[in-house]
């Protein structure tokens, strides 16, 4: 294998076999250039050509298609509608006013949608962005220091970071370290600069000492999480880092590697899974263990079955112990006991706020992340209009939620006025609804299966009548819904899972619990609305009668009996 | 002329081969023969077969030598109907497309009649180009051996209606012809005109000619206009619809349609760069607009000359035009009406053509509302004309059925929607599985070249219909010629006509090249011309090694703006001066290597 070999490589713990064809395109994309210009030029189809399609993933985009349209366009004879979603990078998905007037405005007049999605990789995506937008869309990005390079591909992405407004210095030096592990794992080729910057080619024999020329085996994922406060996931993660704090100053991490939940419909080889407690790390040691975290995957990760490729495969390949020592010996420091930590809850805390710095923060809900003007409710411009006087920052939240943070005493009632002139702070939003959750899907994800976005109102509000109906109207089950076993909305976290099987069908998982620390179970096999809402109806009627004091719905469906507890996925997520 | 009378002396066949044909001519009926007419004619035509040719016979006195100079087929109808007649008379007639005529015949001529149309702003059509060119030229010399009559079809909508046929007629007045009968100047309903024009000008002709009763046989180079088919404008062949299927994307400012009409057992056959004519009804909601504002009775009963007694309701769907507007409309409906400020109107031609340009029968009607009889509409209006519409397909590819790209007329205007009458038709009245009356004008003027010849072709808009046509023709003809072509419209999500499908012909090779100009999906308007300019010099380096140029679509504008963007080429990239330039591709044009459909 064609891979930087600093560290002697056991070809025994490695896959052999021949290789898929996304190492032939990564190795041969000249450092992920591709042809990629000349297809910019290419005036006869809106698409991506070739390698092409799956390298501009690595620049933050995906090419997509209007899917609504996709069989009324074939019959025009006119190919699908190609047009490319954007992930831009946000470290921790801090974003300053002005940075969101410019994205406000490009979403606008730029983007077949018009909206402006928060998503769970704590950023924003523009949806629907055509050919001769795409290199005007990243100057325009350049211009307000923001990127998109590496948050999706084969590569490390977004690193996220709790959003903990009240623990501000906490927050501030987490979020300073989720910036500085996003920086130093990014790729090293200056072709994003290049292709999309017009920026000069220099002649440079590049390399990637951290990624590899032929990057990594799959996609890469990193949180900095400050506990309780798990909105992150970190068992949706490659790689976690969990903050220890002595006094209200951080002091280092306990490292958790190997969570991720993506899985494949039929192939019992593929199952979400936790993350492993490697134990605990300084601070000086933070980059040398994500770099090596990463090398040891790149190394070490399956490049034969892409649906084996991922960290939680690795792990379970080669053993917890072999990978984490093989991750001290390169970074050349073991690790230390894990210290102790708690996960209570993951929702975000919605309203106002006081840091302990004496600033107000104002975290808003915002179904499904969608910011758009709606007939009724212009969010989009609400929060363009707060945009306009705010001082402080926006913080994304990883549940798709918007934090305006930062804000004075006495600028709170103007802001407040502002978000609830547009929409944007509805009291009437019920606890069930805050702690719903969907992926983008229809009709711009070209894996979806289901609908996911478009349907969660929907099903919550009939969840909700559900809750009403057997007295709980003030409970909530951890809720989310995915168009496809991908993962992106971390249904294989939830109480109540749904994953798209087909349009209209669904798998139905339980078990998840409200802190995020267990997966879920199939309960229901490809089955329509219908049976979902009858089977949710009998078990949130068991559970308002028979639970204990306290106890979630996650908790209960598994005390009782109704599916059993996944423990160890391997062995009995499909058991 | 009947197969019975065939003999090996009058034919090129051996007596056997005539007793063969005979025996298998008597068991077809007359749709096969029609067929195997049509099919012959092609068949001897692919292999090359020269027909003989006529340049002897113009020279000889008693011949009529005949030229049309036809855009959409008309001229060339209402010549091949003279040359009926005149043979009728037992006159020897030599029927010529006048692009084919040589020039330096004239000389020599002393019949002639020439059946002209006239197209955009005054021009000869592109058949007659070199022929105006030459007769107002310096090469043109003193013709007083010549007896002549021109018959000039128009449009008067227009404003320079029948020009061609004003030009020839005093040009060769001028040159000192002898003007045997007044031009006849015709509108678009112009069968009356025509036949009685005709009737005329052979009973000045006849006593001039001699009577050829025993004549040598004279081969027309005009194949027949039917091809073989029992079917033709005088009778459509009532074919079924099978597809219409909206080719602009959801958002589109245009709705184009893809039309598939069954030519199954009709015999009709056609070549790419042939149009199809289309008959349609008018909107009977339009009619009935028109009959409740003019107060007319739909069952009154009016008298047409094609029809004669029919309702004024059926009048009006089935026979009359509605939807094009024309100056003689508002003559006479004002005259009717006795509505003084729209004959004031009428009588300003450039007041009546600026009043007519977004008007609508019904507009009119609406505007200056007053009384008329159900006749006196009736005679205000004048003869629906079928629409013609380039052939989007090739037989080789769709076998029996035939394409057309409708760009269909619609817009708002006076507080309501008006649409186009035969593309209204087409998308929104007919039904897939319907009726439609339909038959092929052939168009010899618009053809493919020798399968190695490359080509490029210019179609913006609805203009890449014959391309498509050509693209399926040589793509299953295997033709190694390099095809280039030129497309635009406003928007490439929306408006990319056939975009799957030239996507595919340049993923195969099929298409060389394929150069796009979506004019509005950037501040600064970008249109074909502009694309073929930004590409000169690979377009002339083509145009040295032998291409053929393509031009389909607008031709008020855009066909002009290529052609001044060819002309700028040529002296960028090839050298020439301007006026060298505009003589190349006037050499081409003869050379039949640039040649235009344009609407």
């Amino acid at each position: 294998m064609t891979k930087p070999t600093q560290y002697p490589i056991n070809p025994d713990l490695q896959v052999q076999g021949a290789l898929s064809d996304n190492e032939r395109l990564k190795t041969q994309s000249q450092h992920l250039r591709g042809t990629i210009t000349t297809d910019l030029q290419n005036e006869i189809t809106g698409g991506f050509t070739g390698d092409n399609f799956l390298l501009v993933r690595f620049h933050g985009m995906y090419q997509q298609d209007d899917r609504d349209i996709r069989a009324e366009r074939a019959e025009q004879k006119l190919e699908p509608l190609h047009n490319v979603m954007l992930r831009a990078r946000m470290p921790g998905g801090i974003i300053k006013p002005e940075q969101w007037l410019a994205i406000d405005k490009f979403a606008s007049e730029k983007t077949l949608y018009g909206s402006i999605r928060l998503t769970t990789r704590q950023t924003f995506q523009f949806h629907g962005v055509f050919k001769p937008n795409i290199k005007p869309m990243h100057q325009m990005l350049n211009s307000i220091g923001i990127d998109s390079i590496a948050t999706a591909g084969d590569v490390n992405r977004n690193v996220l970071c709790t959003s903990n407004p009240v623990e501000s210095v906490l927050h501030q030096q987490a979020y300073e370290w989720a910036a500085k592990i996003s920086e130093h794992l990014l790729p090293k080729t200056r072709a994003y600069a290049e292709i999309w910057l017009d920026e000069e080619k220099v002649e440079t024999t590049e390399t990637e000492p951290v990624l590899g020329d032929s990057y990594l085996p799959r996609k890469f994922k990193t949180t900095v999480m400050i506990p309780p406060h798990n909105d992150v996931d970190v068992h949706a993660n490659d790689l976690n880092f969990v903050a220890i704090a002595e006094n209200g100053q951080l002091v280092g991490f306990n490292v958790l590697v190997g969570g991720g939940l993506a899985m494949t419909h039929g192939d019992k080889a593929t199952y979400p899974r936790r993350a492993e407690d490697f134990g605990f790390i300084s601070l000086e040691h933070v980059l040398k263990v994500a770099e090596h975290v990463v090398t040891v995957q790149r190394d070490y990760g399956d490049r034969v079955n892409r649906k084996n490729a991922k960290t939680k495969y690795t792990i379970d390949r080669i053993g917890v112990d072999t990978f984490k020592q093989e991750v001290e010996k390169r970074v050349g420091v073991a690790f230390a006991p894990s210290r102790p930590y708690e996960f209570t809850h993951r929702g975000d805390r919605f309203g106002w706020v006081e840091g302990i710095d004496g600033k107000h923060h104002l975290t808003l809900f915002i179904e499904n992340g969608r910011l758009l003007d709606y007939p009724d409710k212009p969010l989009k411009t609400g929060v363009s209009e707060i945009a306009k006087i705010h001082k402080g920052d926006f913080r994304m939240t990883a549940n798709q939620n918007l934090i305006i943070a930062g804000v004075a005493l006495a600028d709170k009632a103007q802001i407040e006025a502002l978000a609830r002139a547009h929409g944007l702070l509805e009291d009437s939003v019920t606890e069930q609804r805050k702690n719903s959750m969907a992926c983008v899907s229809m009709p711009t994800c070209p894996l979806a299966m289901a609908e996911a976005e478009r349907y969660l109102p929907t099903l919550v509000t009939h969840v909700e009548g559900i809750l009403a109906k057997h007295g709980i109207a003030e409970d909530h089950i951890i809720l989310r819904v995915v168009g496809c076993p991908n993962g992106c909305g971390r249904a294989m976290l939830a109480e109540a899972g749904l994953v798209g099987r087909g349009p209209g069908k669904y798998n139905l998982y339980l078990g998840g619990n409200t802190a995020g620390t267990r997966i879920p179970k199939l309960y229901l096999d490809n089955v329509a609305e219908a049976e979902i809402l009858a089977t949710l109806d009998q078990l949130i009627g068991r559970w308002s009668l028979e639970r204990n004091a306290g106890e979630c719905f996650g908790d209960f469906v598994i005390r009782v009996g109704v599916v059993a507890e996944v423990k160890i996925s391997k062995t009995d997520f499909h058991a | 002329m009947p197969f019975a009378s065939l003999n090996a002396l009058t034919s090129p066949l051996s007596a056997q081969q005539v007793q063969d044909l005979q025996k298998l001519v008597s068991q077809l009926n007359p749709i096969q023969q029609a067929w195997v007419s049509g099919f012959l004619a092609v068949s001897a035509q692919a292999a090359g077969a020269q027909l003989p040719s006529v340049a002897a016979a113009s020279a000889t006195p008693s011949v009529l030598t005949i030229l049309f100079a036809s855009q959409t087929g008309n001229a060339k109808s209402v010549a091949s109907k003279l040359k009926a007649a005149a043979e009728q008379l037992g006159l020897n007639v030599n029927l010529q497309d006048i692009a084919s005529y040589k020039t330096n015949a004239l000389v020599k001529e002393q019949h002639l009649v020439i059946v002209t149309s006239t197209y955009g702003e005054g021009e000869p059509p592109e058949s007659a180009v070199s022929f105006h060119k030459f007769l107002f030229g310096k090469k043109a010399s003193a013709l007083p051996q010549l007896n002549f009559a021109v018959l000039g079809l128009g449009d008067s909508s227009y404003e320079y209606f029948c020009q061609t046929a004003v030009d020839f007629d005093t040009q060769l007045t001028k040159l000192g012809a002898n003007r045997l009968q007044a031009p006849a100047l015709l509108d678009v309903d112009y069968d009356t005109g025509a036949a009685t024009w005709q009737a005329e000008v052979l009973a000045k002709f006849q006593p001039l000619l001699q009577s050829t009763s025993q004549a040598a046989l004279v081969v027309s180079s005009v194949a027949d206009s039917a091809h073989g088919s029992a079917f033709n404008k005088q009778q459509p062949f009532v074919a079924e619809l099978s597809v219409n299927q909206k080719i602009t994307g959801r958002t589109s400012t245009k709705d184009v349609r893809h039309i598939e009409i069954s030519l199954a057992d009709s015999g009709l056959t056609y070549q790419p760069g042939d149009a199809l004519g289309v008959y349609f009804q008018n909107d009977p909601a339009l009619v009935q607009a028109i009959l409740t504002a003019t107060g007319i009775e739909p069952t009154s009963v009016v008298s047409l000359d094609a029809t004669g007694e029919v309702t004024i309701e059926r009048a009006l769907i089935d026979s009359l035009e509605l939807t094009q507007s024309y100056p003689s409309f508002l003559e006479k409906y004002a005259s009717s009406t006795g509505n003084s400020e729209l004959q004031k109107i009428a009588a300003d031609k450039t007041a009546a053509r600026e009043f007519l340009a977004t008007r609508q029968t019904l507009d009119v009607i609406l505007q200056f509302p007053g009384s008329l009889t159900a006749q006196q509409l009736a005679d205000s209006l004048r003869k629906q004309q079928p629409r013609l519409y380039s052939i989007a397909s090739s037989q080789a590819e769709v076998g029996e059925e035939v394409h057309l790209t409708v760009g269909v007329v619609r817009y708002d205007a006076f507080g309501a929607s008006h649409l186009g009458g035969a593309s209204g038709y087409l998308a929104e009245r007919l039904a897939e599985g319907d009726n439609v009356r339909v038959f092929v004008e052939h168009n010899d003027n618009f053809r493919l070249p020798d399968h190695d010849t490359p080509v490029i072709m210019v179609g913006p808009g609805t203009g890449i219909a014959p391309f498509r046509a050509f693209l399926q023709e040589r793509d299953n003809a295997g033709a190694t010629g390099q095809n280039w072509l030129f497309f635009g419209n406003p928007h490439f999500t929306q408006d990319f006509l056939y975009q799957v499908e030239l996507q595919d012909y340049l993923k195969r090779g099929v298409l060389a090249k394929l150069d796009v100009a979506f004019s509005r999906d950037q501040a600064q308007k970008v249109y074909v011309q502009d694309k073929l300019l930004a590409k000169g010099a690979e377009v002339w380096n083509w145009l040295q090694q032998g291409a053929h140029f393509y031009i389909c679509g607008d031709g008020s504008k855009m066909a002009r703006d290529v052609h001044e963007a060819l002309v700028q080429i040529a002296v960028n990239h090839g050298g020439l001066s301007a006026d060298d330039a505009a003589e190349y591709f006037e050499q081409l044009r003869e050379s039949k290597r640039y040649q235009k459909d344009v609407y």
